[in-house]
Protein backbone atom coordinates (compact mmCIF):
# COMPACT_ATOMS: atom_id res chain seq x y z
CA UNK A 1 0.00 0.00 0.00
CA UNK A 2 1.25 3.45 -0.78
CA UNK A 3 1.47 6.19 1.55
CA UNK A 4 -1.49 8.15 2.37
CA UNK A 5 -0.10 11.21 0.50
CA UNK A 6 -0.38 8.97 -2.87
CA UNK A 7 -3.59 7.04 -1.89
CA UNK A 8 -6.42 7.46 -4.23
CA UNK A 9 -9.77 6.62 -1.84
CA UNK A 10 -13.16 6.51 -2.84
CA UNK A 11 -15.62 8.05 0.46
CA UNK A 12 -19.22 6.68 0.65
CA UNK A 13 -21.60 8.64 3.18
CA UNK A 14 -24.90 7.36 3.85
CA UNK A 15 -25.70 8.29 7.50
CA UNK A 16 -28.58 10.60 7.10
CA UNK A 17 -30.34 12.40 4.33
CA UNK A 18 -27.41 12.84 1.45
CA UNK A 19 -26.00 10.44 -0.11
CA UNK A 20 -22.41 11.32 -0.88
CA UNK A 21 -19.29 9.93 -2.61
CA UNK A 22 -15.85 11.71 -3.19
CA UNK A 23 -12.51 10.71 -4.34
CA UNK A 24 -9.72 12.17 -2.75
CA UNK A 25 -6.44 11.83 -3.26
CA UNK A 26 -3.78 13.11 -0.54
CA UNK A 27 -5.01 15.96 0.17
CA UNK A 28 -6.52 16.84 -2.88
CA UNK A 29 -10.42 16.74 -3.66
CA UNK A 30 -10.79 15.06 -7.17
CA UNK A 31 -14.78 15.08 -6.58
CA UNK A 32 -16.70 15.37 -4.23
CA UNK A 33 -20.89 15.08 -4.66
CA UNK A 34 -23.78 15.43 -2.18
CA UNK A 35 -27.12 13.96 -3.49
CA UNK A 36 -29.27 17.13 -2.30
CA UNK A 37 -27.23 19.31 -4.02
CA UNK A 38 -28.76 18.38 -7.62
CA UNK A 39 -31.94 16.66 -6.47
CA UNK A 40 -35.49 17.67 -6.12
CA UNK A 41 -36.02 19.91 -2.71
CA UNK A 42 -38.46 19.11 -0.32
CA UNK A 43 -40.44 20.35 2.14
CA UNK A 44 -38.12 21.07 4.54
CA UNK A 45 -35.12 22.73 2.45
CA UNK A 46 -33.01 19.93 1.57
CA UNK A 47 -34.15 16.59 0.61
CA UNK A 48 -37.40 15.11 1.92
CA UNK A 49 -36.00 12.83 4.64
CA UNK A 50 -36.67 9.15 4.86
CA UNK A 51 -36.91 6.99 7.34
CA UNK A 52 -36.47 4.01 4.56
CA UNK A 53 -33.09 4.05 2.58
CA UNK A 54 -35.37 4.04 -0.44
CA UNK A 55 -33.84 7.32 -1.40
CA UNK A 56 -29.90 6.78 -0.84
CA UNK A 57 -31.16 3.51 -2.85
CA UNK A 58 -31.63 5.29 -5.73
CA UNK A 59 -28.79 8.03 -5.34
CA UNK A 60 -26.50 6.18 -4.81
CA UNK A 61 -25.30 4.50 -8.52
CA UNK A 62 -26.17 8.04 -9.76
CA UNK A 63 -23.66 10.09 -7.17
CA UNK A 64 -20.96 7.46 -7.75
CA UNK A 65 -21.13 7.65 -11.38
CA UNK A 66 -20.87 11.38 -11.03
CA UNK A 67 -18.11 11.53 -8.28
CA UNK A 68 -15.92 9.43 -10.53
CA UNK A 69 -17.23 11.41 -13.89
CA UNK A 70 -15.52 14.81 -12.28
CA UNK A 71 -12.27 12.85 -10.96
CA UNK A 72 -11.94 11.66 -14.39
CA UNK A 73 -11.30 8.42 -13.43
CA UNK A 74 -12.55 4.56 -13.35
CA UNK A 75 -12.89 2.45 -10.10
CA UNK A 76 -9.66 0.60 -11.98
CA UNK A 77 -7.35 4.14 -10.61
CA UNK A 78 -9.04 3.69 -6.82
CA UNK A 79 -6.63 2.41 -4.67
CA UNK A 80 -9.35 1.62 -1.38
CA UNK A 81 -12.79 2.49 -0.62
CA UNK A 82 -13.66 4.36 3.05
CA UNK A 83 -17.29 3.88 4.02
CA UNK A 84 -19.55 5.42 6.97
CA UNK A 85 -20.39 2.80 9.31
CA UNK A 86 -21.76 4.54 12.00
CA UNK A 87 -23.27 6.36 13.66
CA UNK A 88 -26.78 7.12 11.75
CA UNK A 89 -30.01 5.56 10.50
CA UNK A 90 -28.71 1.92 10.14
CA UNK A 91 -31.15 1.71 7.17
CA UNK A 92 -29.70 4.50 5.13
CA UNK A 93 -25.72 3.40 6.40
CA UNK A 94 -26.27 -0.02 4.91
CA UNK A 95 -26.71 1.38 1.49
CA UNK A 96 -23.44 2.94 1.54
CA UNK A 97 -21.69 0.10 3.58
CA UNK A 98 -23.48 -2.59 0.73
CA UNK A 99 -22.34 -0.75 -2.00
CA UNK A 100 -18.68 -0.14 -0.69
CA UNK A 101 -18.81 -4.13 -0.41
CA UNK A 102 -19.90 -4.70 -3.51
CA UNK A 103 -17.13 -2.26 -4.84
CA UNK A 104 -14.46 -3.48 -2.81
CA UNK A 105 -15.28 -7.65 -3.71
CA UNK A 106 -15.75 -6.85 -7.30
CA UNK A 107 -12.69 -5.01 -7.46
CA UNK A 108 -11.04 -6.79 -5.08
CA UNK A 109 -10.03 -3.40 -3.38
CA UNK A 110 -9.60 -2.67 0.39
CA UNK A 111 -12.52 -1.21 2.54
CA UNK A 112 -12.52 0.19 5.77
CA UNK A 113 -15.50 1.32 7.58
CA UNK A 114 -15.28 5.08 9.15
CA UNK A 115 -17.15 6.63 11.98
CA UNK A 116 -19.05 9.95 10.58
CA UNK A 117 -17.75 11.67 13.84
CA UNK A 118 -13.88 10.76 12.74
CA UNK A 119 -14.96 12.45 8.98
CA UNK A 120 -16.30 15.75 10.84
CA UNK A 121 -13.06 15.46 13.37
CA UNK A 122 -10.38 15.52 10.37
CA UNK A 123 -12.44 17.67 7.70
CA UNK A 124 -9.92 20.93 8.54
CA UNK A 125 -7.07 18.56 7.64
CA UNK A 126 -7.77 18.38 4.46
CA UNK A 127 -7.47 22.25 4.15
CA UNK A 128 -5.17 23.46 6.46
CA UNK A 129 -3.04 20.48 7.82
CA UNK A 130 -4.10 21.66 12.04
CA UNK A 131 -1.26 19.95 13.70
CA UNK A 132 -2.34 17.78 16.57
CA UNK A 133 -3.30 18.00 19.37
CA UNK A 134 -6.56 19.82 18.92
CA UNK A 135 -9.93 20.76 20.21
CA UNK A 136 -12.61 20.29 17.44
CA UNK A 137 -16.20 21.82 18.11
CA UNK A 138 -18.61 19.85 16.22
CA UNK A 139 -21.68 22.26 15.66
CA UNK A 140 -24.48 21.58 13.62
CA UNK A 141 -28.57 20.45 13.01
CA UNK A 142 -28.00 17.00 14.39
CA UNK A 143 -24.65 17.61 16.93
CA UNK A 144 -23.40 20.02 19.21
CA UNK A 145 -20.02 18.49 20.90
CA UNK A 146 -16.67 18.76 21.65
CA UNK A 147 -14.19 16.80 21.30
CA UNK A 148 -10.49 16.54 21.91
CA UNK A 149 -7.97 14.67 18.94
CA UNK A 150 -4.77 13.92 20.27
CA UNK A 151 -3.59 12.23 17.69
CA UNK A 152 -4.78 10.38 14.46
CA UNK A 153 -7.49 7.89 16.07
CA UNK A 154 -7.35 9.05 19.20
CA UNK A 155 -10.16 11.20 20.11
CA UNK A 156 -12.11 11.93 23.37
CA UNK A 157 -15.34 13.68 23.44
CA UNK A 158 -15.28 16.28 26.31
CA UNK A 159 -18.99 17.10 25.89
CA UNK A 160 -22.08 16.93 23.59
CA UNK A 161 -25.75 18.64 23.89
CA UNK A 162 -27.74 17.00 26.71
CA UNK A 163 -30.78 17.40 24.07
CA UNK A 164 -31.39 19.73 21.15
CA UNK A 165 -28.26 21.17 18.51
CA UNK A 166 -27.19 24.09 18.40
CA UNK A 167 -28.62 24.15 14.61
CA UNK A 168 -31.94 22.86 15.74
CA UNK A 169 -32.12 25.14 18.12
CA UNK A 170 -31.50 28.05 15.03
CA UNK A 171 -34.02 26.63 13.17
CA UNK A 172 -36.60 25.91 15.61
CA UNK A 173 -36.11 29.43 16.91
CA UNK A 174 -36.64 30.72 14.03
CA UNK A 175 -39.81 28.92 13.37
CA UNK A 176 -41.07 30.41 16.48
CA UNK A 177 -40.02 33.81 15.24
CA UNK A 178 -42.35 33.71 12.30
CA UNK A 179 -38.34 33.73 10.04
CA UNK A 180 -38.78 30.68 7.89
CA UNK A 181 -36.22 27.92 6.88
CA UNK A 182 -33.11 28.01 6.73
CA UNK A 183 -33.17 29.55 10.24
CA UNK A 184 -29.79 29.66 11.11
CA UNK A 185 -29.19 31.83 7.88
CA UNK A 186 -31.92 34.08 8.38
CA UNK A 187 -31.30 34.80 12.30
CA UNK A 188 -27.75 35.54 11.41
CA UNK A 189 -28.66 37.88 8.74
CA UNK A 190 -31.40 39.87 10.86
CA UNK A 191 -29.12 39.30 13.70
CA UNK A 192 -26.37 42.32 12.07
CA UNK A 193 -28.69 44.86 12.28
CA UNK A 194 -29.71 43.93 16.01
CA UNK A 195 -28.33 44.35 19.67
CA UNK A 196 -27.03 40.96 21.31
CA UNK A 197 -27.18 42.81 24.56
CA UNK A 198 -30.89 43.79 24.03
CA UNK A 199 -32.92 40.69 25.61
CA UNK A 200 -30.76 38.32 28.05
CA UNK A 201 -32.08 34.54 26.74
CA UNK A 202 -31.04 31.87 29.31
CA UNK A 203 -27.30 30.28 29.22
CA UNK A 204 -27.32 26.77 30.74
CA UNK A 205 -24.88 25.35 32.58
CA UNK A 206 -24.69 21.78 33.51
CA UNK A 207 -23.92 21.01 36.95
CA UNK A 208 -20.97 17.99 36.96
CA UNK A 209 -20.21 18.05 33.12
CA UNK A 210 -18.77 21.40 32.83
CA UNK A 211 -18.54 20.71 28.61
CA UNK A 212 -22.15 19.66 27.88
CA UNK A 213 -24.87 22.15 26.32
CA UNK A 214 -28.04 22.22 26.45
CA UNK A 215 -30.73 24.25 24.51
CA UNK A 216 -34.36 23.40 25.36
CA UNK A 217 -34.63 25.70 28.03
CA UNK A 218 -33.54 28.81 25.50
CA UNK A 219 -36.57 27.10 23.60
CA UNK A 220 -38.72 27.54 26.14
CA UNK A 221 -37.41 30.58 26.81
CA UNK A 222 -37.89 32.29 23.87
CA UNK A 223 -41.85 31.45 23.58
CA UNK A 224 -42.24 32.92 27.17
CA UNK A 225 -40.87 35.93 25.53
CA UNK A 226 -42.86 35.89 22.81
CA UNK A 227 -45.84 35.39 25.02
CA UNK A 228 -45.08 38.63 27.09
CA UNK A 229 -45.87 42.18 26.98
CA UNK A 230 -42.16 42.74 26.33
CA UNK A 231 -41.97 41.20 23.07
CA UNK A 232 -43.26 44.44 21.97
CA UNK A 233 -41.11 46.50 23.07
CA UNK A 234 -38.14 44.70 21.22
CA UNK A 235 -37.46 44.84 17.21
CA UNK A 236 -37.08 41.86 15.25
CA UNK A 237 -33.61 41.94 14.46
CA UNK A 238 -32.69 42.68 18.44
CA UNK A 239 -34.79 39.28 19.50
CA UNK A 240 -32.42 37.57 16.91
CA UNK A 241 -29.17 39.08 17.84
CA UNK A 242 -29.90 38.12 21.41
CA UNK A 243 -31.16 34.69 21.14
CA UNK A 244 -28.06 34.06 18.45
CA UNK A 245 -25.95 35.34 21.42
CA UNK A 246 -27.59 32.96 23.73
CA UNK A 247 -27.32 30.02 20.99
CA UNK A 248 -23.43 30.79 20.29
CA UNK A 249 -22.42 31.98 24.29
CA UNK A 250 -21.93 28.47 25.50
CA UNK A 251 -20.10 27.50 22.16
CA UNK A 252 -17.45 29.70 22.19
CA UNK A 253 -17.32 29.82 26.21
CA UNK A 254 -16.92 26.18 26.57
CA UNK A 255 -14.31 25.94 23.93
CA UNK A 256 -11.85 28.57 26.26
CA UNK A 257 -12.45 26.88 28.96
CA UNK A 258 -11.28 23.24 27.63
CA UNK A 259 -8.72 25.37 25.66
CA UNK A 260 -7.46 26.44 29.19
CA UNK A 261 -7.90 23.39 31.30
CA UNK A 262 -5.94 21.26 28.65
CA UNK A 263 -4.09 24.00 27.41
CA UNK A 264 -4.65 23.57 23.59
CA UNK A 265 -3.82 25.82 21.52
CA UNK A 266 -5.40 25.07 18.18
CA UNK A 267 -9.43 24.69 17.49
CA UNK A 268 -11.87 23.47 14.57
CA UNK A 269 -14.94 24.34 14.38
CA UNK A 270 -16.79 22.05 12.23
CA UNK A 271 -20.58 21.26 11.39
CA UNK A 272 -22.95 23.50 9.20
CA UNK A 273 -23.26 25.90 12.36
CA UNK A 274 -19.65 26.91 11.70
CA UNK A 275 -20.95 28.91 8.74
CA UNK A 276 -22.95 31.24 11.42
CA UNK A 277 -21.10 34.64 11.13
CA UNK A 278 -21.00 35.61 14.87
CA UNK A 279 -19.78 32.07 16.16
CA UNK A 280 -17.09 32.37 13.89
CA UNK A 281 -16.20 35.98 14.94
CA UNK A 282 -16.47 35.48 18.66
CA UNK A 283 -13.92 32.29 18.31
CA UNK A 284 -11.29 33.80 16.41
CA UNK A 285 -11.54 37.41 19.03
CA UNK A 286 -11.85 34.52 21.59
CA UNK A 287 -8.75 32.53 20.41
CA UNK A 288 -6.81 35.91 20.29
CA UNK A 289 -7.74 36.82 23.92
CA UNK A 290 -7.35 33.28 25.20
CA UNK A 291 -4.56 32.16 23.04
CA UNK A 292 -5.45 29.67 20.45
CA UNK A 293 -5.76 29.98 17.30
CA UNK A 294 -9.11 28.69 15.43
CA UNK A 295 -9.87 27.95 11.82
CA UNK A 296 -13.26 26.89 10.13
CA UNK A 297 -12.99 24.37 7.19
CA UNK A 298 -14.95 25.52 4.02
CA UNK A 299 -18.67 24.75 4.19
CA UNK A 300 -18.30 21.89 1.78
CA UNK A 301 -16.25 19.97 4.21
CA UNK A 302 -18.52 21.07 7.30
CA UNK A 303 -21.36 19.79 6.08
CA UNK A 304 -21.77 15.75 5.51
CA UNK A 305 -19.44 15.04 2.39
CA UNK A 306 -18.14 11.91 1.91
CA UNK A 307 -14.36 13.32 1.11
CA UNK A 308 -14.24 13.73 4.96
CA UNK A 309 -15.08 10.04 5.03
CA UNK A 310 -12.35 9.24 2.27
CA UNK A 311 -9.94 11.56 4.55
CA UNK A 312 -10.38 9.26 7.31
CA UNK A 313 -10.03 5.93 5.51
CA UNK A 314 -6.73 7.28 3.56
CA UNK A 315 -4.41 7.40 6.85
CA UNK A 316 -6.54 4.31 8.39
CA UNK A 317 -5.87 2.27 4.80
CA UNK A 318 -2.44 3.39 4.74
CA UNK A 319 -1.52 2.17 8.22
CA UNK A 320 -2.45 -1.58 7.26
CA UNK A 321 -6.32 -1.34 8.81
CA UNK A 322 -8.76 -3.02 6.57
CA UNK A 323 -12.46 -4.08 7.69
CA UNK A 324 -13.73 -7.07 6.52
CA UNK A 325 -16.88 -8.11 4.36
CA UNK A 326 -18.67 -8.86 7.32
CA UNK A 327 -18.48 -4.82 8.28
CA UNK A 328 -22.12 -3.85 9.75
CA UNK A 329 -24.09 -0.32 10.32
CA UNK A 330 -24.24 0.80 13.83
CA UNK A 331 -26.61 2.94 14.44
CA UNK A 332 -24.80 4.43 17.94
CA UNK A 333 -20.94 4.04 17.44
CA UNK A 334 -18.86 5.85 19.87
CA UNK A 335 -16.16 7.72 18.84
CA UNK A 336 -13.42 6.40 21.05
CA UNK A 337 -13.97 2.52 19.73
CA UNK A 338 -13.06 3.41 16.68
CA UNK B 1 -61.27 8.22 28.63
CA UNK B 2 -58.78 11.40 28.16
CA UNK B 3 -56.76 12.23 32.17
CA UNK B 4 -55.37 15.05 32.71
CA UNK B 5 -52.35 15.72 34.57
CA UNK B 6 -50.17 18.76 35.35
CA UNK B 7 -46.81 19.43 36.35
CA UNK B 8 -44.71 22.59 37.74
CA UNK B 9 -41.54 22.08 36.70
CA UNK B 10 -39.45 20.22 34.27
CA UNK B 11 -38.10 17.74 36.79
CA UNK B 12 -42.24 16.79 37.27
CA UNK B 13 -42.49 16.26 33.60
CA UNK B 14 -39.46 13.87 33.87
CA UNK B 15 -40.55 12.47 36.69
CA UNK B 16 -44.19 11.37 35.30
CA UNK B 17 -42.00 10.05 32.42
CA UNK B 18 -40.51 8.03 34.31
CA UNK B 19 -43.78 6.48 35.62
CA UNK B 20 -44.73 5.94 31.91
CA UNK B 21 -41.46 3.97 31.23
CA UNK B 22 -42.11 1.61 34.14
CA UNK B 23 -45.27 0.40 33.06
CA UNK B 24 -44.95 -0.15 29.38
CA UNK B 25 -43.76 -3.05 27.62
CA UNK B 26 -42.77 -4.45 24.38
CA UNK B 27 -44.50 -3.14 21.00
CA UNK B 28 -46.18 -0.17 22.60
CA UNK B 29 -46.53 3.50 21.03
CA UNK B 30 -46.93 6.79 22.43
CA UNK B 31 -47.89 9.58 20.10
CA UNK B 32 -46.67 13.19 21.83
CA UNK B 33 -48.02 15.89 20.67
CA UNK B 34 -47.10 19.43 21.90
CA UNK B 35 -45.60 22.72 20.69
CA UNK B 36 -42.01 23.88 20.44
CA UNK B 37 -40.54 23.77 24.23
CA UNK B 38 -43.09 22.66 25.89
CA UNK B 39 -41.01 19.48 27.12
CA UNK B 40 -41.71 16.29 25.13
CA UNK B 41 -37.95 15.57 24.77
CA UNK B 42 -38.06 15.98 28.51
CA UNK B 43 -40.69 13.56 28.95
CA UNK B 44 -39.28 11.17 26.76
CA UNK B 45 -35.81 11.20 28.99
CA UNK B 46 -38.01 10.06 31.96
CA UNK B 47 -40.03 7.63 29.66
CA UNK B 48 -35.95 6.19 29.09
CA UNK B 49 -35.29 6.36 32.41
CA UNK B 50 -38.09 4.57 33.63
CA UNK B 51 -37.18 1.50 30.96
CA UNK B 52 -33.87 1.91 32.55
CA UNK B 53 -31.68 3.47 30.05
CA UNK B 54 -30.15 6.66 30.95
CA UNK B 55 -31.49 10.07 30.34
CA UNK B 56 -28.16 11.80 29.26
CA UNK B 57 -28.42 9.71 25.92
CA UNK B 58 -31.50 10.76 25.04
CA UNK B 59 -31.33 14.25 22.79
CA UNK B 60 -33.19 15.35 20.14
CA UNK B 61 -33.80 12.78 17.31
CA UNK B 62 -35.00 16.17 14.97
CA UNK B 63 -32.27 15.94 12.29
CA UNK B 64 -31.03 11.97 12.85
CA UNK B 65 -35.14 11.12 12.73
CA UNK B 66 -34.95 7.57 14.76
CA UNK B 67 -33.12 7.21 17.57
CA UNK B 68 -32.89 3.72 19.07
CA UNK B 69 -32.40 2.70 22.40
CA UNK B 70 -31.19 -1.07 23.77
CA UNK B 71 -29.53 -0.10 26.63
CA UNK B 72 -33.13 -0.55 29.23
CA UNK B 73 -35.27 -3.64 29.87
CA UNK B 74 -37.05 -2.71 26.56
CA UNK B 75 -36.04 -1.38 23.34
CA UNK B 76 -36.98 2.66 22.66
CA UNK B 77 -37.69 4.14 19.36
CA UNK B 78 -37.50 7.50 19.77
CA UNK B 79 -39.01 9.10 16.82
CA UNK B 80 -39.33 12.95 15.87
CA UNK B 81 -41.42 13.52 13.07
CA UNK B 82 -41.37 17.48 13.05
CA UNK B 83 -39.27 17.55 9.69
CA UNK B 84 -41.89 15.56 7.93
CA UNK B 85 -44.69 18.04 8.13
CA UNK B 86 -46.51 18.04 5.08
CA UNK B 87 -45.22 14.65 3.56
CA UNK B 88 -47.61 12.47 3.15
CA UNK B 89 -47.22 10.08 0.32
CA UNK B 90 -44.00 8.54 1.03
CA UNK B 91 -42.90 5.32 2.14
CA UNK B 92 -40.89 5.99 5.23
CA UNK B 93 -40.45 2.76 6.75
CA UNK B 94 -41.91 2.89 9.86
CA UNK B 95 -43.27 -0.21 10.13
CA UNK B 96 -39.84 -1.44 12.04
CA UNK B 97 -40.24 0.60 14.96
CA UNK B 98 -43.95 0.73 15.28
CA UNK B 99 -44.77 -3.19 14.96
CA UNK B 100 -41.26 -4.56 16.38
CA UNK B 101 -40.03 -5.84 20.07
CA UNK B 102 -39.55 -2.36 21.61
CA UNK B 103 -41.47 0.82 22.41
CA UNK B 104 -41.76 3.33 19.82
CA UNK B 105 -42.54 6.97 21.21
CA UNK B 106 -43.27 9.63 18.40
CA UNK B 107 -42.89 13.18 18.87
CA UNK B 108 -45.14 15.59 16.62
CA UNK B 109 -47.38 12.54 16.18
CA UNK B 110 -49.52 14.70 14.45
CA UNK B 111 -46.99 14.74 11.52
CA UNK B 112 -47.59 10.94 10.92
CA UNK B 113 -49.28 10.37 7.24
CA UNK B 114 -53.01 10.03 7.93
CA UNK B 115 -52.68 6.14 6.24
CA UNK B 116 -49.84 5.39 9.03
CA UNK B 117 -52.10 6.51 11.63
CA UNK B 118 -55.38 4.70 10.44
CA UNK B 119 -53.10 1.48 10.51
CA UNK B 120 -52.40 1.73 13.99
CA UNK B 121 -55.53 -0.11 16.22
CA UNK B 122 -54.08 1.14 19.34
CA UNK B 123 -51.52 3.92 21.15
CA UNK B 124 -51.36 6.28 23.68
CA UNK B 125 -51.65 9.84 22.68
CA UNK B 126 -50.09 12.51 25.10
CA UNK B 127 -50.95 16.07 24.43
CA UNK B 128 -48.58 18.07 26.25
CA UNK B 129 -49.65 22.17 27.22
CA UNK B 130 -47.95 25.00 28.12
CA UNK B 131 -49.41 26.71 31.47
CA UNK B 132 -48.17 29.59 33.74
CA UNK B 133 -44.79 30.10 33.74
CA UNK B 134 -43.14 26.47 33.98
CA UNK B 135 -46.30 24.29 34.45
CA UNK B 136 -47.61 21.98 31.67
CA UNK B 137 -51.24 20.00 31.34
CA UNK B 138 -49.78 16.73 30.19
CA UNK B 139 -53.37 15.15 28.78
CA UNK B 140 -52.95 11.29 28.23
CA UNK B 141 -55.74 9.92 25.96
CA UNK B 142 -55.72 5.96 25.38
CA UNK B 143 -56.71 4.53 22.34
CA UNK B 144 -57.98 1.05 22.82
CA UNK B 145 -58.32 -1.65 25.74
CA UNK B 146 -54.59 -2.02 26.28
CA UNK B 147 -53.70 1.29 26.76
CA UNK B 148 -56.81 2.45 28.91
CA UNK B 149 -55.54 -0.23 31.40
CA UNK B 150 -52.22 1.92 31.06
CA UNK B 151 -53.64 5.11 31.71
CA UNK B 152 -55.15 3.70 34.89
CA UNK B 153 -52.07 2.24 35.48
CA UNK B 154 -49.89 5.31 35.50
CA UNK B 155 -52.77 7.40 37.19
CA UNK B 156 -52.77 4.59 40.18
CA UNK B 157 -48.95 5.29 40.08
CA UNK B 158 -48.43 8.90 39.94
CA UNK B 159 -51.44 9.17 43.07
CA UNK B 160 -49.21 6.79 44.95
CA UNK B 161 -45.79 8.49 44.31
CA UNK B 162 -47.77 12.00 45.76
CA UNK B 163 -47.86 13.87 41.78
Amino acid sequence: MPSQKDLTVLGIESSCDDTAVAVLRGRCILSNIVSSQDSVHGPYGGIVPELASRQHIQNALPVLDAALEQAYITLDAIDGIAVTAGPGLVGSLLVGVSLAKSLAFAKNLPFIGINHLEGHLLAAQIEHGVDFPFLCVLVSGGHTSLYLARDWGLYQRLGATRDDAAGEAFDKGAKMLGLGYPGGRIIDELAKAGRHDAIRFPRARIKKAKYDFSYSGLKTALRQFLASPERERHAQADIAASYQEAVVDPVVDTTIRAAHDLNIGRVVVSGGVSANSRLRQRMVEAGEQNDFRASFPSLKLCTDNAAMIAFAGAWRLAAGQRSGLDLNASAVLPLENV
Amino acid sequence: MPHMIQTFSAEETMSLGRQIGRVLTPGMILGLRGDLGTGKTCLVKGIAEGLGIASETITSPTFTLVAEHYRGRVPLYHIDLYRLEGVEDEELGYEEYLFGQGVAVIEWFPFLPNDVRDSLAEYLLIAVEYGEGDRRTLTLTPYGERYDQLVTQICRESKKRGC
